[in-house]
């Protein structure tokens, strides 16, 4: 355990899981609060042999990590609200075409322009939605430095594992914050490497042929197998394709590689949730309040806890019921006008009692904002 | 290797239209790759949408089909991840100039090594006749019913001031010169641009009274001279072509490495 202790911002914790994780490419273009990133990168990445470029703008940067991602590295790009906004045609095409890649978005206060210095948590639903068509989508969380490199690990693993974009849907207040990270030793978080074919030289490899565990070994561009990689629906040589059966296959496979496997993609994290009456079902920096008002109102003996989401694309629903299923009342805690919300609100058996505590006005919410909403649901006054 | 060889006939019958210039450019761009011997594995083409774009679809390289505009900026990604492999970008004019404008500029600028083609047919044909930014004044479109009253880009000018370090114009008429720039390009060490004018008869011909496939091409050759030739001097109005620019310049993936030097204080 030697000089691996760091007080670092959360854009670097994540630099530090990227890093760990195997990133060997990086493309984007400078955006607020995003940009230490690039920044960091842009010196860590060559001195470790790897490739860092600043593209003309946020598309470009997209397509660059497919593109790089297709020679066999690890990728990804960072941005926030208008270049996510930008990224997402892009976004599109590595969910058709099953490409890894990692795209971090430092959220900002939006729509437009909009609060480019504050924070918010309002891309939830773009970040599930963002690009058009069916498809499934993973979309990651954390709420301190230790969970942003974590988490950042695991999207670049679960890139791997689904042939999937991954979206690390980081905040404003993650991303400036300072504190402690630990960086573990090599070795002691899993790393999920690309899974090339086996398939051998002359022999016809199909890069869109599932194996029995639907997981779809790929081959780099520039070995022995020479195939074709398009955005429109295709066969199993990669081959573009409108029959019916394929387009329907092909749309059933991309979404229920992901929706088939909630179990083991979703994370989360339970703070005195035991025998909580009141659940405050959070995530990122609204996190951080919810925990430490948790903590507070439990050495006064209130039965409150915090259901910390480190996951919230594909959405934990048979989770969210059952760890939801005792409350009294449910809160969420967020930064937007009821993203998750929504979406607690239609996994849980009383809806009626799901309350949203959200600050949207570009100051992190407080314990005590949240506390005021919890005395009136305590019908303790306001 | 013959020239069939380098096409993945399973995937034959191609969509493109009888008489349509691309399967032309096709054509000449394999004999390139054949004449310079390359290895199929060591290509890798990208191309955006359009009709031109299919292109990719029919050559036995690497492939990547991608985004409109987008062949570029994907093909950087691939290039500076593997700096080895030959990079083939064939767009046509809203790849190139339209909606993958900034892209086009940048990758000139950057001077990476990429060869990019551009099928010039002055129209977009997959979508059925509009105008391009390369259609011009006074063309009849789908979406110029009164004619168009837009400026073309000149694509050589446009490449030469945006950086790129190999500039050449032919058409689908002087297959054999499309061939022999092409090679230079591909063999030349930075982004090299190519624009082949190419025929679309289905669209562009039709309504703009140019006859079909056969008497487009004999316009190609009514209307072009080579640079430096009597025919041009004469008449300064046909469209040149020729090599515009051959320069050399620090190609993007290789001042990366001695970047890479610098950053690891000489310890590589
Ligand atoms: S529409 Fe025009 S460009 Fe497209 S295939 Fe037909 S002839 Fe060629």
């Amino acid at each position: 355990m030697k000089n691996n202790i760091r007080f670092v911002q959360g854009n670097e914790a994540c630099v530090e899981g990227a890093l760990y994780a195997g990133l060997n490419f990086y493309a984007g273009y400078p955006i607020t609060p995003s940009t230490e990133i690039a920044e960091s990168l842009s010196g860590r990445l060559p001195r470790a042999g790897g490739k860092f470029i600043q593209m003309e703008d946020e598309i470009a940067s997209m397509c660059a990590i497919i593109g790089a991602s297709l020679t066999g590295k690890k990728v990804m790009t960072a941005t926030s609200g208008p270049g996510f906004s930008l990224k997402q045609e892009a976004i599109g095409y590595a969910c058709m075409a099953e490409i890894p890649c990692v795209i971090a978005n430092v959220q900002r206060g939006g729509p437009s322009t909009g609060n480019p210095t504050h924070v918010s948590q309002g891309d939830v639903n773009q970040a599930r939605w963002g690009t058009h068509g069916d498809h499934g989508i993973i979309a990651l969380t954390a709420s301190n430095h230790q969970d942003v490199f974590a988490i950042t690990v695991d999207a670049f693993n679960l890139a791997e594992t689904y042939r999937t974009p991954v979206i690390l849907l980081l905040d404003e207040a993650i991303g400036h914050m300072r504190e402690k990270l630990v960086i573990p030793e090599e070795g002691a978080l899993p790393i999920v490497d690309r899974l090339r074919t086996s398939v051998g030289k002359g022999v016809d490899y199909h890069p869109y042929l599932p194996r029995e565990d639907g997981r779809l070994p790929m081959s780099d561009f520039g070995d022995v197998h020479r195939y074709n990689v398009t955005g429109l629906f295709h066969d199993m040589w990669g081959f573009p394709s409108n029959n019916p059966r394929v387009v329907n296959e092909l749309l059933h496979h991309i979404v229920d590689k992901i929706e088939n496997n909630v179990h083991s993609i979703t994370r989360h994290k339970e703070h005195f949730l035991e025998d909580a009456d009141y659940v405050m079902v959070s995530y990122g920096s609204s996190a951080r309040s919810a925990i430490h008002l948790a903590k507070n109102r439990r050495k006064r003996g209130e039965k409150i806890g915090v259901l910390e989401l480190q996951s919230i694309w594909p959405f934990p629903t048979a989770m969210i019921r059952e760890k939801c299923s005792g409350a009294k009342a449910v809160i969420v805690v967020e930064m937007n006008m009821g993203q998750v919300l929504a979406q607690v609100k239609s996994a849980v058996d009383h809806p009626e009692n799901v309350f949203l505590a959200n600050r949207i006005d570009g100051e992190l919410i407080t314990p005590t904002d949240i506390k005021q909403l919890l005395r009136v649901i305590q019908g303790r006054g306001v | 290797m013959a020239i069939k060889d380098y096409l993945r006939q399973r995937f034959f019958p191609h969509i493109w239209c009888p008489g349509c210039g691309h399967g032309i450019v096709l054509s000449s761009l394999l004999h390139a790759v054949e004449e310079l011997g390359l290895a199929k594995n060591d290509i890798v083409m990208t191309s955006g949408i359009g009709c031109s774009a299919r292109i990719s679809g029919y050559v036995d390289f690497h492939s990547l089909h991608t985004l409109h505009g987008r062949a570029l900026a994907f093909a950087t990604g691939v290039k500076l991840a593997k700096p080895a492999l030959n990079l083939l970008v064939p767009m046509g004019d809203g790849d190139a100039l339209a909606i993958g404008g900034n892209h086009f500029i940048h990758a000139a600028r950057r001077n990476i090594n990429i060869t990019a083609i551009v099928m010039n047919n002055r129209i977009y044909g997959m979508t059925g006749g509009q105008f391009s930014p390369l259609s011009g004044c006074g063309k009849r479109a789908t979406t110029a019913p009164f004619l168009t009253i837009d400026q073309e880009f000149d694509v050589v000018k446009l490449a030469k001031a945006a950086g790129a370090s190999f500039v050449a114009r032919s058409t689908t008429y002087h297959a054999k010169e499309s061939t022999l720039y092409l090679k230079k390009a591909i063999m030349h060490k930075g982004f090299s641009v190519v624009e082949i004018l190419s025929q679309c008869p289905t669209h562009y011909g039709r309504k703009n009274k140019e006859g079909d496939a056969p008497d487009m091409l004999e316009l190609y050759k009514d209307t072009t001279a080579k640079l430096g030739s009597k025919a041009l001097e004469k008449n300064p109005d046909l469209i040149p072509r020729g090599i515009f620019v051959e320069e050399e310049r620090g190609e993007y993936c290789e001042e990366y490495d001695k970047l890479v030097d610098k950053a690891m204080g000489g310890a590589r």
